[in-house]
């Protein structure tokens, strides 16, 4: 589904003393299929947009749009309960909503509520189970019986179990060991691909924006500080440094390369195997004057 | 020998019925260190952390902390000496000024007022955090509730400091201030530090590495040592460093690479090194 900001603003609490504007004139638009990341400092307005993703918030001034749901100030949305079901959000510590008896009452509440036959909420529950590597034995268990990673993977589940057209991803993967984020990480993208979504991804990494995203939006202090491919946005030192945010650390160290060996090695994806050979030419080169 | 911490054989299981979460662990940290454990979760590494100052009590094996066995008896001393900051900023605070919540371990520990006046300002200036003594904690960055947390621990003037995965909740910027703020008390005070965590950029920069793997100490070293056994760590399924894989990597491809390099700027030294030769 596309998504469209235009001119985008959002107030806290406006006409009172702790009016507080968190989005200001936000513009942009998302094509369907794409993966973006959403990164900026804590305070910068990336919950305050995501929020406004399904409908939770709207606009104070101007207006989103989802594919052909228009959600604007002042304008009750129509259907805004279908576009609920067509976008998933999974919330910063998901686990934290978790709360039926059973793991797989909990992945099929949500389907459950937009009036899915039983009988197709079970197979989603299955199949949604699979889908983030837990064992389907885990589903008669009660869901405060498990570790904190699988209680994670079940919250994830139930919004997948929803089949979701857009995925929507508040730092999915705060607090988990690298392996269990590369996992979850891993798992976002292959549903992305597989089954066609549109996914908005809002994180601190700069190594999974890098990894994931095909395109980056900089949020700074409210406002949309930057826009564009991944290797545009993320090579660009000075800009990012002025919002506090660091180049992506392989990227960092090629630029440290080029200063010390007075040559370029463009960063076009390539593995570390692949970097290491072209470092490995420079090196042995002999011919630069460093 | 003078070790500040000392686990012997330590086990431990939660029930009977459970399997050890740790198994005849033994190590032990120096005063003035800065040990860092790694591993899995599940791994038995904040088990370790609670056992240190007797949230917890082994099944088998003793603990020693400053030559005194950890017991229900010795818990109240030993926790003067160590101080914990846990990984969740917003489930440590007490009080509802940042002020009363830097005093309220000091109260439990008895201190008389006049020094606890002093410690708020000594312990909250260490951190970064005297512009802050009347503000509502839960109103502060993620950063900066860490930061007067280790306040809360250093008022009680403990000789060490576990800080359990205490970054992971926070943004780059608020993890970087954590760790300077570590840095700066460390230097300054005669402290022990012993990091739980994930982050391979904050390992490398201890002066000593533990790696636990399903309930055993399973490498010991220093961060160079650690990392040089990366086929080791890859076969737990454990990450190592970007230099570290890049260093490899140059290897594989026919550098002579030969120290096992911790940062970016070392592995650039020994590649112009090698340059130079070429």
């Amino acid at each position: 589904m596309d998504i469209t900001f235009k001119d985008v603003s959002y107030i806290y609490q406006a006409n009172t003393p702790f009016e507080h504007r968190a989005l200001s004139g936000v513009s942009f638009h998302i094509p369907s299929g794409s993966f973006v990341a959403v990164i900026g400092h804590t305070g910068s307005g990336k919950s305050t947009l995501l929020q406004h993703l399904n409908g939770l918030l709207r606009p104070t001034e101007g207006k989103v749009m989802i594919d052909d749901y228009q959600i604007s100030a002042g304008e009750k949305t129509k259907d805004i309960k279908s576009l609920r079901e067509k976008v998933g959000v999974v919330f910063q510590y998901p686990e934290h909503q978790l709360f039926e008896e059973t793991v797989a009452k909990d992945i099929g509440f949500g389907p459950l509520n937009f009036n899915v036959e039983p009988k197709e909420i079970e197979r989603r529950t299955g199949e949604a189970i699979k889908a983030v590597g837990l064992p389907e034995d885990l589903l008669q268990r009660s869901p405060f019986d498990l570790s904190g990673g699988q209680m994670r993977r079940v919250a994830i589940a139930g919004v997948l179990a929803m089949n979701p057209e857009v995925l929507v991803l508040d730092e999915p993967t705060a607090g988990l060991d690298p392996s269990g984020q590369r996992e979850i990480m891993d798992m976002f993208s292959r549903q992305h691909k597989n089954n066609n979504l549109t996914t908005v991804l809002v994180t601190h990494s700069m190594e999974d924006a890098l990894r994931y995203a095909d395109h980056i939006i900089i949020m700074k202090d409210g406002e949309k500080y930057m826009e564009g491919a991944p290797l545009d946005v993320l090579v660009n030192k000075e800009e990012l440094q002025r919002v506090q945010l660091d180049l992506p650390e392989v990227i960092q160290f090629l630029h440290q390369a080029e200063k010390q060996f007075g040559k370029a090695i463009p960063y076009q994806k390539q593995s570390i195997a692949q970097l290491a050979k072209e470092l490995t030419a420079i090196v042995k080169g002999g011919e630069s004057n460093g | 020998m003078s070790y500040f911490i000392e686990f012997r054989d330590v086990s431990f299981r939660y029930r009977e019925d459970q399997p050890w979460v740790l198994k005849d662990v033994s190590f032990h940290v120096q005063s003035d260190e800065w040990l860092a454990i790694i591993g899995h979760n599940g791994s038995g590494k904040s088990t370790i952390a609670k056992l240190m100052n007797g949230l917890l009590l082994p099944q088998k094996g003793e603990i020693l902390v400053d030559g005194v066995q950890v017991t229900e008896d010795t818990i109240w001393e030993i926790r003067k000496k160590v101080g914990m900051v846990f990984q969740n900023p917003d489930n440590q605070f007490v009080g509802t000024t940042v002020k009363d919540d830097v005093a309220f371990g000091m109260e439990n520990h008895g201190l008389p007022r006049k020094l606890m006046v002093e410690r708020i300002q000594t312990s909250l200036a260490a951190v970064g955090m005297s512009d802050y003594v009347a503000h509502e904690p839960h109103r502060l960055s993620g950063g900066q509730k860490q930061r007067v947390a280790i306040a809360s621990v250093l008022a009680v003037a403990p000789q060490l400091i576990i800080l359990d995965e205490a970054t992971a909740m926070l943004d780059p910027k608020g993890r970087l201030e954590i760790m300077e703020t570590i840095r700066n008390v460390q230097e300054d005070q005669d402290l022990s530090l012993l990091t739980i965590t994930h982050d391979l950029q904050e390992v490398v920069k201890a002066d000593r590495v533990i790696v636990m793997n399903q309930g055993s100490k399973w490498l010991e070293g220093t961060p160079r040592d650690v990392f040089s056994e990366k086929d080791k760590l890859r076969n737990i399924g454990l990450d190592t460093p970007f230099v570290t894989k890049l260093a490899a990597e140059l290897s594989a491809a026919g550098l002579p690479i030969q120290r096992e390099p911790l940062n970016h700027q070392e592995l650039l030294e020994d590649l112009w090194t090698l340059h130079s030769k070429m």
